[in-house]
């Protein structure tokens, strides 16, 4: 009844706000960047009469922090699973409930009732994947499956492991290495983990971003990095491959949500169902080179994806992973002295 | 007498409104470009962070303890952020180094310049220009692209036999060094030839025939008249050398934290506004005391010269 209401006052505010120059509708998406198949939009406006107009960002605090000052004038966001609760506790998305939405049954029944949503009142899957490493096995033959890559490097790889800068990630992965819990604030496991990556750090050349060009150009030799990312780099060089780390590799996963204060809400209601249909949802896949999570959507994947390792996480590896989590605020502001105390 | 008073009082009062109202322009320009935005990020040092971002609005000295004191997370002792300061001093260095590098290469540059004949001389200051027409950004990937290891001066170095190996420049703090002090050159140039072209040749000449030697020329001649220019020059290289943060990320790998990493952690992963808002005013107090330094210096010079 609620919703209802709320659904009736958008859509006359957008009818306020858009008035009759606009009258065909827009959609603002508000995306990570390099993530939206241009193809599929154009599909989606082609057959709305939609204009979708497509902002960057580059990190979940980002978003949240520029949203949460209001009138951001943004309809769709795509946050992560770490960061989806603390947009629904803050109310800042409407209740779109996709989980009654017509396409809904194609979702992948993994990824039907996730913890971080459950029932999927808010949220669409748009991709899915894992944190691991790369490595160039043309320079080092051994096992890759493994955080020694970075942690405790290979001779043939010293001084040219890249370590992509994510705060969680790497807090995770050598936290995981000592073997303690995901978001432990156990002082005893910290201590492990700082003096791990203090001394780890000499062998690494650097903590970027950049992993997909810099493998290429050669340099870097190996990198801990995202799945999709590897995928990239095989596809051009493929002597470069991606590993499950045994130790414990961390899933995740970014979701299409509505903002509250959405202008066209209702456009953004239709793109939350077009994305689940499986051929639009392989396009997205064909593009940011990630699983997406609608069942179905593989035959439609370019031939490359369908069944690649990057993709589609090997039997022997999967009781290795573990879906990453929003830690603590407790445990946040310890790995962020352990952070800066690395980095200085 | 009255109404003269009267009206030369009400002649004033117009004035000075006439005043008021010709400068609000400037003055709400200032306010809302420079005081209005300081101002809060200076109310937002005294804050409390929020749970994910933003600040919560309660008063709070921690964020500018912790600029300089932490907390030891594993015996709870208080003591220097050892890891600030060494990020500080670094920028401090690298900001130092920059400037005197681009000192090293300005000063001859414009010296050079100032000595060609009065046509060439527009020719050389286009030239210096030109640089400024092309992004920060774009600028710092074409340095990337000239040092990394499969990049000119690699290729270059090894196919002509000179070393087997690529050196690794990208990544060190001799990247950023080459960066900063490529992207900053023409601020340099820039103000010494200012000086260097209002200089009285004549009095170079007067030297040599006091038998003076070049370098005496150089250090007591040319170097003090053109004083102000070398030191409008040093400022404007050194404080956007120590607050650059496309240069070291781009060049530096992000290894070791600049200044702006330190500052950026804390608006992003970090989630400590506060902090990061005391972080920045820092930044400008070690400027405006590199500030207090130069002009001291460069008023007493005067005096002495008098």
């Amino acid at each position: 009844m609620n919703s209802r209401l709320f659904a009736a006052t958008a859509a006359l505010a957008l009818l306020a706000a858009t008035g009759l120059a606009r009258a065909e509708g827009a959609l603002n998406i508000y995306n990570w960047g390099n993530y939206t198949n241009p193809d599929v939009i154009k599909k989606f406006e082609e057959k709305y009469k939609v204009k979708v107009t497509i902002t960057d960002y580059d990190s979940n605090d980002t978003a949240l922090a520029k949203v949460r000052q209001g009138g951001s004038g943004f309809d769709i966001v795509v946050p992560s699973q770490t960061h989806l609760p603390i947009w629904i506790q803050e109310g800042l998305l409407l209740e779109t409930n996709p989980g009654g939405m017509e396409n809904f049954k194609n979702i992948a029944p993994e990824w039907a009732n996730p913890d971080f949503d459950p029932g999927r009142k808010y949220s669409v899957p748009w991709a899915w994947g894992t944190v691991g490493v790369v490595v160039n096995t043309d320079v080092y033959k051994g096992d890759i499956n493994t955080w020694d890559i970075v942690f405790k490097t290979p001779d043939e790889l010293k001084g040219k492991v890249n370590v992509v800068p994510e705060m969680k990630d790497v807090m995770t992965a050598a936290i995981r290495y000592v073997g303690g819990e995901q978001c432990t604030a156990d002082k005893e496991v910290l201590k492990k983990v700082r003096d791990l990556l203090t001394a780890a750090k000499p062998n690494w050349i650097a903590m970027e971003y950049g992993a997909v060009d810099k493998m290429g150009a050669g340099d870097f030799k190996a990198s801990s990095t995202w799945n999709g990312a590897g995928l990239r780099i095989r596809l051009a060089h493929p002597e470069v491959h991606y590993g499950y780390p045994k130790e414990g590799f961390t899933y995740w996963s970014d979701n299409v949500v509505v903002l509250k204060d959405a202008k066209n809400a209702e456009n953004a209601k239709l793109f939350q169902n077009f994305i689940m249909d499986p051929e639009v949802a392989a396009g997205l896949s064909a593009y940011h080179r990630y699983a997406n999570g609608v069942a179905g959507s593989e035959k439609f994947m370019p031939a490359e994806m369908r069944d690649a390792p990057e993709i589609v996480v090997p039997a022997e590896a999967k009781p290795h992973g573990t879906m990453a989590l929003m830690c603590s605020e407790e445990a946040d502001t310890l790995y962020k002295k352990i952070w800066t105390e690395l980095r200085k | 007498m009255a109404t003269a008073e009267e009206i030369a009082r009400a002649a004033d009062r117009r004035d000075i409104r006439n005043r008021w109202y010709l400068s609000a322009p400037a003055l709400l320009t200032i306010f809302f470009a420079a005081v209005g935005p300081l101002a809060i990020v200076l109310v937002y040092s005294f804050l409390t962070p929020g749970s994910y971002g933003d600040v919560k609005w309660q008063f709070s000295p921690e964020a500018w303890v912790s600029v300089l004191f932490e907390r030891d997370i594993f015996d709870d002792t208080l003591s220097l952020a050892g890891a600030h300061i060494s990020i500080f001093w670094r920028s401090v260095k690298l900001a130092i180094i920059t400037t005197l590098i681009t000192l090293a290469l300005g000063f001859p540059t414009a010296y050079f310049m100032a000595t060609r004949s009065e046509k060439t001389r527009d020719l050389w200051l286009f030239l210096i220009t030109i640089p400024f027409w092309t992004n920060l950004l774009i600028r710092t990937f074409a340095v990337l692209q000239i040092i990394r290891n499969e990049g000119i001066v690699n290729t270059v170095l090894m196919k002509l036999g000179i070393v087997s190996a690529p050196i690794q420049i990208l990544y060190t703090d001799v990247a950023i060094l080459i960066g900063m002090a490529y992207v900053y050159l023409p601020l340099m140039v820039l103000p010494v030839y200012a000086s260097m072209e209002k200089l009285d040749f004549r009095l170079v000449e007067a030297g040599y025939d006091l038998y003076a030697s070049r370098w005496q020329v150089l250090r007591r001649i040319i170097f003090p008249l053109v004083k102000p220019g070398v030191i409008a020059g040093s400022i404007l290289v050194f404080i956007p050398a120590i607050g650059a943060y496309v240069t070291p990320s781009v060049l530096g790998g992000g290894k070791n934290m600049m200044l702006s990493n330190l500052i950026e952690l804390q608006f992003g992963q970090g989630r400590n506004w506060p902090l990061g808002s005391a972080l920045s005013i820092t930044v400008m107090l070690i400027v405006m005391v590199a500030l207090l330094v130069y002009v001291r210096n460069a008023g007493s010079q005067e005096v002495r010269h008098g």
